[in-house]
């Protein structure tokens, strides 16, 4: 049985399309009222593990448990679960208000209560106004929150969110993601949240699962999977630009631990190894922002490089550098822009590195 | 696991798809397997139990009548399949360079599909009889020696029923290949266009093989109303002159109502069935194997 | 600055030939578009004749049409061949004109169409979102059916019928309308749902509706286009079948279809070729009058029919 406060519960969960695996032995405990990210590329499994959670598909092997209670093969109603679609999924014909009820309805909710649920969440969503339009008269925003809303109506403990951001357009979708924060902070409830958007995955999860090919490679706080990816993929997978990775081996001569490439060599002895280091082929990375630009001296690591292009982003400037044979990414505040062609220094403290074995991909 | 039966057949879906189940099962396989058992026996009037081989094929096959049919259903197939095409094309061509009218044209290409094809073969009998139509009326207007009734004729009455099935059918084509060229991406024109490669060469080399499934599409159509042609011979010939235009499909019924003879019958039907089941046996596999290797790369 | 240059160093008199365009003109009527309605009108009237022949025909008397002139129009309009092809034309012995065929046609398609639209649309509902084990070989099965020759079934039908009694009956036809309806149309109604967002079906699970009430409240309601189409590809096809109606209705229930043949072919004396031509009229006009009010419907039918074929 799940512990104590624990919300969502997947043991073992496999899923399996004829002998496609889709999903491999998966375990995953969400705390009550804590918000989950599931976050990885598209076919990663994302979608299809919260499928599986809602009881859309049926899955192969292991147990789900929601709230303590075994729901593996219980039907989507009966799991305590509300569930918002990319497509809104709104049913063309119907009112909002229709829309909202519908569910109610089915399972012979009275009508005062019916009404008393429908007003509160449109209350909430500040949806009253369009309660008596169809679908068809309302803007994606508007639809999302119905969405949202028939998912609020249902007064569960779990919400499943289905990338129900993707269908925005920008600046909609950073409004609606403060407004999904807002909240789960006014309902305190469980709430799993699928998406291949970081930035989406970084301000809203409590804990974010990076996951691909249908294993959750890193389950941990935003800021660890950023500051502390435990393998390659989730290295590269989360920041905009993507971190630097420097191929080489680590080497140990007298000055202590030595990351060494073609044409750099970095001194490791800030470097908190997550295991025992030994000789070998491995993978430096470093992202974008932890790199200064022409700020002298006192890194513990320095070298010269060429920009090759410079790309102003309006808050901060993009410096696409050669080192060596080594293309490098630097992320640069927008006042100190170098020009095309410049040699300029870098500098990097390697506490804030990452390092990678070669061949397995895991962090050392 | 205890994943339990109701998930695997959801009760309602069985039930509400019972009909399905009935016709899938019961018409398209036991129907069929006995029509193919029968075929083995000596039934005449009523079905019989009494096994004699593949006498009634051998019968069948010494049958000149038979023989005549299945001639004729490969010269009408191949006949009004590739006129089909040729015109429907051309036709969707023409319709295609933005005429004014488009809809008029579309209605008046389209409208005899609409038509029961007795309604297309008693037509085509009164345009073509001798003493009404054509022919007469040239006569009368004073070209006394104009001689055209090819219904009358043994060697021509099949054109006539090719023309008839074109009259029915080609308007059909042709707004399935227009629909066909209509989809082809406006740019490949325009890139056709700035590469200076003349029209008729884009048709052929670039456009006709990009509508490869509005021309299977088109085909497919056409086959299955050639295998099963029966109504327009009966309303324009009757099957004659003779047995000048009979065809697989009138011969069954014939045997299996006029003539009782349900063993033979079944024979030809069966015969009839065959091509059908090794084109679908081979559509079938290229089908099946293309999923394996979509599969495979997921 | 240099193009500059080499523009101000060139002769005068070229400009003026930089400034008009090359080739010529384009034509507002080409040969070519010439060409192109000479051939749309050629095969129009290749279309247009045949039943321009059977309208005016119709509407002659029998000496006028012993004149001749096939194309002429009449010169002395009658409907007497309409009233007659409708009341008293003579199928062998009775003399009762088309009228019973008819009725005897509404009585045949209106319940088959309904009866088989309601059959397709669960079918092609079930398959999309409820598949059991199984149901995509029966859908296999099916399809297959679209494409066989019916003579390999029409047998085994005419014994399986007879056995509960129901053959050479109305519901009898009925049946094998819905029969050799559904192939086609389960296909039709199971390409329509699979076009639809899974993502509905998925919220309405959610929201607890099970198999009748996802299809009754949020599948039936869309599928309107679908239904539309299919009504008019069973209504022209079951109207304008004939050998169905011949082996299965019955002789009291034979279709029109099947009443204007035996009208037609097998008069004996002389051929009244107005009240004949009268009489194939009306029964083209139910399945003509649906073709010209629904238009493009129509075509849509026949695209959607045939493409996924």
């Amino acid at each position: 049985m799940a512990a104590n406060g624990t919300s969502v519960s997947i043991q073992d969960l496999s899923l399996n399309f004829g002998a496609v695996s889709v999903l491999q032995t998966l375990n995953l405990d969400v705390a009550e009222g804590e918000f989950i990210v599931l976050l990885g590329p598209s076919g990663c499994g994302k979608s299809t593990l919260l499928n599986c959670i809602a009881g859309l598909l049926d899955i192969s092997e292991g147990s789900i448990f929601i709230k303590g209670k075994n729901v593996t093969w219980e039907e989507p109603k009966d799991r305590g679960i509300g569930m918002v679609f990319q497509s809104y999924a709104l049913y063309p014909q119907m009112t909002v208000e229709k829309n909202l009820s519908f569910g109610l309805r089915v399972a012979g909710v009275p009508k005062d209560e019916i009404a008393k649920r429908i007003a509160r969440a449109a209350e909430i969503l500040q949806i009253e106004p369009l309660l008596q339009r169809k679908p068809a008269a309302l803007s994606g925003g508007q639809r999302q929150r119905v969405a949202i809303g028939r998912a609020l109506v249902r007064d569960v403990d779990v919400f499943l969110f289905d990338e129900p951001l993707s269908n925005l357009d920008a600046k909609l979708r950073s409004e609606l993601r403060v407004e999904i924060k807002l909240l789960h902070r006014k309902l305190q409830n469980t709430m799993i949240y699928v998406t291949h958007d970081q930035i989406e995955a970084m301000t809203l999860a409590d804990r974010i699962a990076v996951m691909k090919g249908g294993v959750i490679q890193q389950l941990d706080a935003p800021q660890t999977i950023y500051n502390r990816p435990v393998n390659r993929f989730v290295a590269g997978f989360l920041g905009s630009p993507a971190m630097n990775f420097i191929e080489g081996r680590l080497e140990k001569d007298d000055s202590g631990w030595q990351f060494a490439a073609e044409d750099v060599r970095i001194p490791l002895s800030t470097y908190a190894f997550e295991t025992e280091p030994v000789p070998g082929p491995t993978v430096f990375g470093i992202r974008p922002e932890h790199v200064a630009l022409n700020s002298g001296s006192g890194w513990p690591f320095t070298a010269t490089a060429t920009v090759e292009v410079v790309e102003p982003m309006g808050s901060d400037t993009l410096v696409w550098l050669k080192l060596g044979k080594q293309n490098f990414t630097v992320r640069v505040t927008a006042e100190r822009t170098p020009h095309n062609g410049e040699a300029v220094s870098i500098g990097f403290d390697p506490m804030r590195a990452s390092l990678f074995d070669a061949a397995a991909g895991s962090r050392i | 696991m205890q994943k339990s039966w109701r998930q695997r057949f959801h009760l309602p879906a069985v039930i509400g798809t019972i009909p399905m189940i009935l016709v899938a099962v019961g018409v398209f396989v036991i129907g069929i397997g006995f029509s193919v058992l029968w075929s083995f026996t000596s039934s005449k009037l009523f079905p019989t139990y009494d096994f004699v081989g593949l006498a009634q094929y051998r019968r069948l096959w010494a049958d000149n009548r038979w023989l005549v049919s299945v001639n004729n259903i490969w010269f009408f197939g191949l006949m009004s399949i590739t006129c089909n095409m040729v015109f429907g094309y051309l036709l969707a061509v023409f319709m295609d360079q933005r005429i004014r009218q488009e809809d008029l044209f579309r209605s008046i290409f389209l409208y005899p599909f609409a038509m029961s094809l007795i309604v297309t073969g008693l037509v085509w009998q009164w345009v073509l009889d001798p003493n009404l139509g054509l022919q007469e009326t040239m006569r009368n207007l004073g070209w006394s020696s104009f001689s055209f009734a090819p219904l009358v004729d043994a060697n021509t009455a099949i054109y006539a029923l090719v023309v008839a099935g074109i009259w029915q059918g080609s308007g059909v084509t042709m707004a399935i290949l227009l629909a066909g060229l209509r989809g082809v991406d406006e740019e490949i024109w325009k890139a056709a266009r700035v590469d200076g490669i003349p029209t008729w060469r884009t048709h052929v080399s670039i456009v006709a093989p990009m509508m490869k499934g509005a021309f299977a599409t088109a085909f497919v159509l056409q086959s299955v109303g050639v295998v099963r042609v029966y109504d327009l011979v009966i309303a324009m010939t009757g099957g004659g002159p003779g047995i000048a235009t009979s065809m697989p499909a009138v011969y069954v019924i014939q045997l299996i109502t006029v003539r009782q003879n349900v063993g033979q019958g079944m024979a030809a039907a069966t015969m009839m069935l065959l091509p059908v089941l090794i084109v679908l046996a081979l559509a079938g596999l290229v089908l099946w194997r293309r999923n394996r290797v979509q599969e495979a790369g997921v | 600055m240099s193009a500059v240059q080499t523009t101000a160093s060139r002769p005068m008199q070229e400009a003026p030939d930089q400034a008009t365009p090359f080739g010529p003109k384009p034509r507002r009527i080409s040969a070519g578009r010439i060409g192109i309605y000479a051939f749309l009108i050629v095969a129009a009237l290749f279309f247009l004749i045949p039943v321009y022949i059977m309208v005016v025909t119709s509407l002659k008397g029998m000496p006028e049409i012993r004149l001749g002139h096939l194309f002429n129009l009449p010169g002395d309009p009658t409907f007497q061949p309409w009233a007659d092809a409708w009341l008293h034309a003579c199928t062998g012995r009775d003399c009762n004109g088309l009228s019973p065929g008819f009725y005897n046609s509404l009585k045949i398609t209106v319940p088959s169409v309904v009866i088989s639209i309601i059959c397709a649309s669960i079918n092609g509902y079930a398959l999309t979102f409820w598949p059991y084990k199984g149901a995509n070989l029966l859908f296999g099965l099916l399809v297959f059916g679209a494409f066989v020759p019916y003579q390999v079934v029409i047998y085994p039908l005419i014994i399986g019928l007879s056995s509960v009694g129901l053959f050479a009956t109305l519901p009898g036809i009925i049946i094998v309308h819905t029969i050799f309806g559904m192939p086609i149309l389960t296909l039709l109604f199971r390409n329509f749902y699979a076009a639809m967002p899974v993502e509905l079906f998925k919220a309405a699970r959610v929201d607890g509706a099970g198999f009748w009430r996802i299809f009754i409240y949020i599948m039936l309601p869309m599928s309107v286009p679908i239904t539309v189409v299919a009504v008019i590809l069973q209504v022209t096809g079951i109207w304008n079948d004939f050998l169905f109606g011949i082996v299965f209705a019955g002789r009291s229930n034979w279709p029109m279809t099947v009443q204007l043949n035996n009208i037609v072919n097998t008069t004996t004396g002389v051929r009244e070729y107005n009240v004949n031509m009268a009489a194939t009229i009306l029964t083209a006009a139910v399945p003509l009058v649906i073709y010209f009010v629904s238009g493009r419907w129509f075509v849509r039918g026949i695209a959607a029919g045939a493409v996924k074929g």
